[in-house]
């Protein structure tokens, strides 16, 4: 089997526990024993009730934390920090307001020092695939949501990174616009064969979206369930909608997360992953 | 020039040219009418005569210019120094922990009661004066710097880590720019406070400035030569202000009009 870009090989991550107590409290466990591969181009979703660890899971694998227990890997190196290979992507958009669109897109490039000349070419390659090619002279706050968005996976883009982690991108937007983005994100992932990890809390855009998809627990979270998802044209979200087998995958999804959450000891608990 | 007399048009600013007439009617005639001597408030043309007097006697434009150079020196100094301190307190936590007790400690003691003791320090000299604006500029400067680097966004940082950069480039590409609506809300707040420093330092030792003319002409019963150091005082700390709202304009010009705070 060829290598997988993304692995989690036994991941644990528990935190400091917090409360008044010094040394007493129990540590938090986020996320446990929590082993997955994501292959060469292919696209996976997680999802799980709020608060299982889904976004510890990305931090670890952009090399901003450290597991606990156990090893990240991206291209079969082990993640230690920060890295060429991974880039990420978040419900905020996270555009600088100082920055125009285009300077925006250039931060990461910028950073690694590549010459002005270039990482301006490349900026200018990934807004216009983005749609936003008249707009490189804007600020931030002169865009909609979705535009934000669409520029903050063109600077995702301009870094190449071979590993996209996206956690709720779409969360934050209007139904129409996020109907828009997804189909975006799903034809720019085909064409430009990435491979990533898509954390959400929609259960039909993960169907539409990936090729598998992958159910935590309550937390400790931990992987509980595979889904594979067998619908041709992935770079379609749209017409995946329209097919049969969607509504089957997402009353499955739906199943499994009730039942989890009815086998959960915490009757308080804060989770709920159909919001 | 055409905005400049569009803008005088405007309804607001037409009324607050209207108020600015009224006001000089009723200080003119209001004090006589109601039986104020002149020794209490001058009527408005006795402050003009008076400031007409004061620049052929004594030297209006050149204690004026001292103590303008004192608040632009001693403000720019103490905005410097604000900075260099809230950035490297911010980019050091150690260090903070380690200094902030004190900076509080001194925070809290009143600026202008450290002027007697500069003047006994460094004599007649514009030193004291600069001092006391160098002190009391520091801190709204250091302590907006400070906390604008406490609370910049975790996910930003997060973000330009994600990309490789390093402490520095942390700082230069996200903290220090996330910081400027910050600092200048603090560089408002030094602008004025800048002014108060100097005329302290002024009105308790030397014989330059228009802080040593507020009390020559109060040790003179002279309240008309009161008001025309308290006019012009007023107009360098607009002075001050105005800069500062000048250079705010250039570099928040990012921001949304209705997020820059009024001019
Ligand atoms: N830096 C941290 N320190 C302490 N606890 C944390 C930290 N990050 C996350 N957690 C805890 O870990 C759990 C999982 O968080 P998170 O990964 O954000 O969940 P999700 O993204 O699935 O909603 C939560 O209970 C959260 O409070
Ligand atoms: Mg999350």
């Amino acid at each position: 089997m060829a290598q997988p870009r993304l692995e989690f090989r036994k991941v644990t991550r528990s935190f400091p526990g917090k409360g008044r107590g010094r040394g007493l409290v129990e540590p938090l466990v986020a996320v446990a024993d929590v082993s997955l591969t994501v292959a060469d181009g292919e696209v996976v979703s997680l999802i799980g009730p709020s608060g299982c660890g889904k976004s510890t899971l990305l931090t670890m694998a952009a090399g901003l934390d450290r597991p606990t227990k156990g090893e990240v890997f991206v291209d079969g190196e082990s993640v230690e920090g920060p890295n060429r290979h991974v880039a990420f992507m978040l419900q905020k958009d996270l555009l600088l307001p100082w920055r125009t669109i285009l300077e925006n897109v250039e931060l990461g490039l910028e950073i690694r020092g590549e010459p002005r000349q270039s990482r301006r070419a490349k900026a200018k390659e990934q807004l216009a695939r983005c749609h936003l090619d008249k707009f490189y002279n804007h600020y931030p706050h002169q865009l909609s949501g979705g535009m934000r968005q669409r520029a903050a996976l063109a600077r995702t883009l301009a870094v190449d990174p071979d590993v996209i982690l996206l956690d709720e991108p779409f969360s934050a937007v209007d139904a129409q616009t996020k109907m828009i983005l997804q189909s975006d994100f799903g034809a720019t992932f085909a064409a430009t064969r990435k491979t990533a990890l898509f954390i959400t809390h929609d259960l039909a855009e993960a169907v539409a979206l990936s090729d598998r998809v992958l159910v935590m627990s309550h937390r400790p979270g931990t992987i509980i369930r595979e889904l594979t998802i067998d619908i041709p044209d992935r770079a379609n979200p749209f017409a995946r909608r329209q097919d049969p087998r969607m509504g089957r995958y997402v009353g499955e999804l739906v199943e499994l997360l009730h039942i989890n959450e009815r086998g959960d000891q915490a009757p308080n608990h804060g989770g709920n992953a159909h919001d | 020039m055409t905005s400049l007399l569009a803008s005088l048009m405007r309804p607001g600013v037409f009324g607050s040219l209207l108020l600015a007439v009224a006001f000089a009617a009723a200080w003119e005639w209001l004090p006589g009418l109601a039986g104020i001597p002149p020794f209490i408030i001058p009527p408005l043309s006795d402050v003009l005569a008076e400031s007409l007097r004061m620049l052929r006697i004594d030297a209006l434009i050149t204690h004026t210019g001292i103590t303008l150079a004192e608040v632009a020196v001693g403000f720019l100094l103490g905005c410097l120094l604000g900075m260099v301190v809230g950035y490297g307190l911010g980019m050091s936590p150690t260090a903070e922990m380690m200094l902030s007790p004190y900076i509080l400690a001194l925070q809290i003691a009143p600026k202008v009661a450290f002027a007697p003791l500069f003047v006994m320090w460094f004599g007649y000299t514009v030193y004291p004066k600069i001092l006391v604006a160098v002190l009391i500029v520091f801190f709204p400067v250091m302590v907006n710097v400070l906390g604008a680097m406490r609370t910049v966004d975790r996910d930003m940082v997060n973000l330009v880590r994600s990309f490789s950069a390093g402490r520095f480039q942390i700082f230069w590409k996200l903290e220090f720019p996330a910081s400027m609506p910050a600092l200048f809300s603090g560089l408002r707040i030094a602008s004025t406070l800048a002014v108060i420093g100097v005329v302290v330092g002024e009105m308790v030792g030397g014989n330059t400035g228009l802080g040593y003319l507020l009390v020559f002409g109060e040790g003179q019963a002279n309240t008309a030569m009161v008001f025309v150091t308290i006019i012009l005082l007023t107009v360098i700390g607009i002075l001050a202000y105005a800069a500062v709202i000048i250079a705010e304009r250039s570099v928040l010009h990012y921001l949304p009009k209705r997020n820059l705070g009024p001019a």
